[in-house]
């Protein structure tokens, strides 16, 4: 580990692997359907393998920080934009069939369910965060908020929460699923207990939260 | 023997299709080449994939025998759900949860020989040698509306005899209020029983119940097959229950215990979550189920895998004329 020197070339040759397994599950999609894969009627099955594709992207995100420190290669932490925008972008998918194909655009049942069914705004509640973040990714608006940027991407832990109980709450029975999403998002969240411990010692002192913040915002391990 | 089934008007009045013309309008689908050309659109309709779909079978597939039926004439203008979709669309967690899993890991599942015991409150208790009902009972085919839990729906022609002319059989004793039913348990053949992972961490056997009215009413069947063969074991074979105005799950499968009793026997769903399910499962559009509504149904008909369309959901599942008395004045939000 101490001889691996990756370079500039290896974050890029990533960034591309990236994006084409992003997108090559949703394209195997366009074979599996009609070929029956996911059975004589695929609406419940492709909303579960959206989600779940969503969880995972999303914990992928949260993994590239502490391995970007463990293996001191801060190019890694590039890859975490293109993750959490595919990350939204199959979030959207996956909401999209549900309003699409389960609820077939029949807007007051959409409403109704949004609101009345608590599993169901909690996922509502983490994709419009993760909207947030997608749009607040614009390198130039990332500059223009600041410190409120990096304040507003630290949501990213909540949505993953989120996810895990929106995911748990929607199963008919069964817990050894998404209890192992959840041990591992709780893991993932360990990882940064610092960087929690900080944030509320700046609480406590405003003062010196400006120095403090420059200092994360700039440095390669957040 | 009279049976008044209800006349249900909601849906068009055209008579079934019958599957001879699905499979006529897929060839043509086919021979215009269209199956190939198009792509796949989120909200794709009609029969675009259907030629793909249909042609796709697990490798090694239980064989289904032919059997002789009467056929369903009351039709009531329902259209069928395509045979590839009820055998590819299954809820039948002791063969994992996935939708596709029952269909890909019950092929092996042995259902020759196959003993249906018949105890408790009878005055002649005994076994069922099924295939020999099978083969020495009048078939009816009984073409009904099948409402998940899960707000989905199905038409399917079920073949089968009414439970309350077996259970007459056994001679029923004064004391008998309920009727309890169980499925195989036999974790070497059924993954989920053996893993809590693969089986969704519910208890097994899969146990059912009814009430004895309920039991004996003309409408309660005991399927042993589908689409003019023997049932493939992904929906229950080789024997299960189908009771229209309940909910899917009602419908217990690879039956192999029957048992009368005084008092109200356990269900599998109602011991795992009895807020969200019910003893008595009445498909009810006014009663929500605690995390999803149950006014309306997702209907899955005929055509592409996206070309199912909401309908309203009907009281007692559209059997309300026939059933409704059973429940006279009981609170149904109390007895769901």
């Amino acid at each position: 580990m101490m001889t691996f020197r990756p370079g500039a070339k290896t974050a890029l040759t990533l960034r591309i692997l990236v994006h084409i397994c992003a997108v090559l599950p949703l394209l195997w999609l366009f074979w599996a359907i009609p070929k029956g894969v996911f059975g004589g009627d695929p609406v419940k099955e492709l909303i579960h393998f959206l989600g779940i594709g969503t969880l995972r992207l999303l914990l992928l995100t949260l993994c590239i920080s502490p391995l970007a420190k463990m293996l001191k290669f801060g190019q890694l932490l590039k890859l975490r934009r293109p993750l959490g925008l595919w990350c939204f972008a199959w979030a959207a998918l996956h909401f999209y069939v549900w309003l699409a194909l389960d609820l077939t655009f029949e807007w007051s049942l959409i409403g109704e369910e949004l609101v009345k069914r608590t599993y169901i705004l909690v996922g509502f509640s983490a994709l419009l965060l993760l909207l947030a973040l997608a749009v607040t990714s614009i390198p130039k608006l990332m500059r223009k908020m600041g410190r409120n940027w990096k304040k507003l991407h630290n949501y990213i832990y909540l949505v993953a929460l989120l996810g895990c109980l929106h995911y748990w709450w929607s199963l008919k029975s069964g817990w050894v699923s998404p209890a192992g999403y959840t041990c591992f998002t709780l893991y993932l969240l360990w990882l940064r207990r610092e960087k929690f411990g900080i944030n509320l010692h700046q609480k406590s002192l405003p003062s010196a939260s400006l120095s403090k913040d420059f200092v994360q915002s700039h440095s390669s391990n957040p | 023997m009279l049976i008044k089934r209800p006349q249900i008007g909601a849906i068009s009045e055209n008579e079934v299709t019958p599957e001879s013309i699905y499979l006529s309008r897929r060839s043509v689908l086919k021979a215009l080449g269209i199956v190939a050309a198009s792509g796949v659109a989120l909200n794709a309709r009609g029969g675009v994939f259907d030629d793909l779909l249909g042609g796709d079978k697990p490798a090694s597939e239980a064989p289904r025998s032919p059997l002789p039926y009467t056929k369903d004439n009351q039709t009531h203008g329902l259209i069928l759900t395509p045979e590839n979709k009820v055998t590819s669309h299954n809820n039948y967690y002791e063969f994992g949860t996935d939708k596709t899993d029952p269909a890909a890991n019950s092929q092996h599942l042995k259902t020759q020989p196959w003993t249906l015991t018949v105890e408790g409150e009878v005055e002649q208790p005994g076994t069922i040698d099924l295939w020999e009902m099978i083969h020495t009972s009048a078939l009816e085919e009984r073409i009904y509306r099948m409402r998940c839990v899960e707000a989905w729906s199905m038409v399917i022609p079920w073949l089968g005899v009414e439970l309350g002319s077996i259970l007459k059989k056994f001679k029923p004793t004064s004391r008998a209020k309920y009727v309890a039913f169980e499925t195989l348990y036999d974790p070497e053949q059924m993954p989920g029983q053996k893993s809590r992972r693969i089986g969704g961490g519910i208890q097994y056997p899969y146990v059912e119940g009814l009430r004895i009215d309920e039991a004996m009413h003309p409408l309660t069947l005991l399927s042993v097959g589908l689409y003019g063969k023997t049932l493939p074991p992904q929906n229950g074979a080789p024997v299960r229950l189908v009771v229209p105005w309940k909910y899917g799950f009602k419908g217990i499968k690879s039956i192999v215990k029957i048992r009368l009793m005084e008092t109200q026997p356990p269900t599998t769903w109602n011991l795992l979550a009895p807020n969200e399910y019910g003893f008595y499962a009445n498909v009810n559009p006014n009663v929500d189920h605690p995390r999803w509504s149950q006014a309306s149904e997702r209907f899955i008909g005929p055509g592409g895998p996206f070309s199912s369309t909401r309908q309203k959901t009907l009281m007692f599942n559209g059997y309300e004329e026939a059933v409704a008395s059973l429940y006279a004045g009981m609170d149904l939000r109390k007895f769901y």
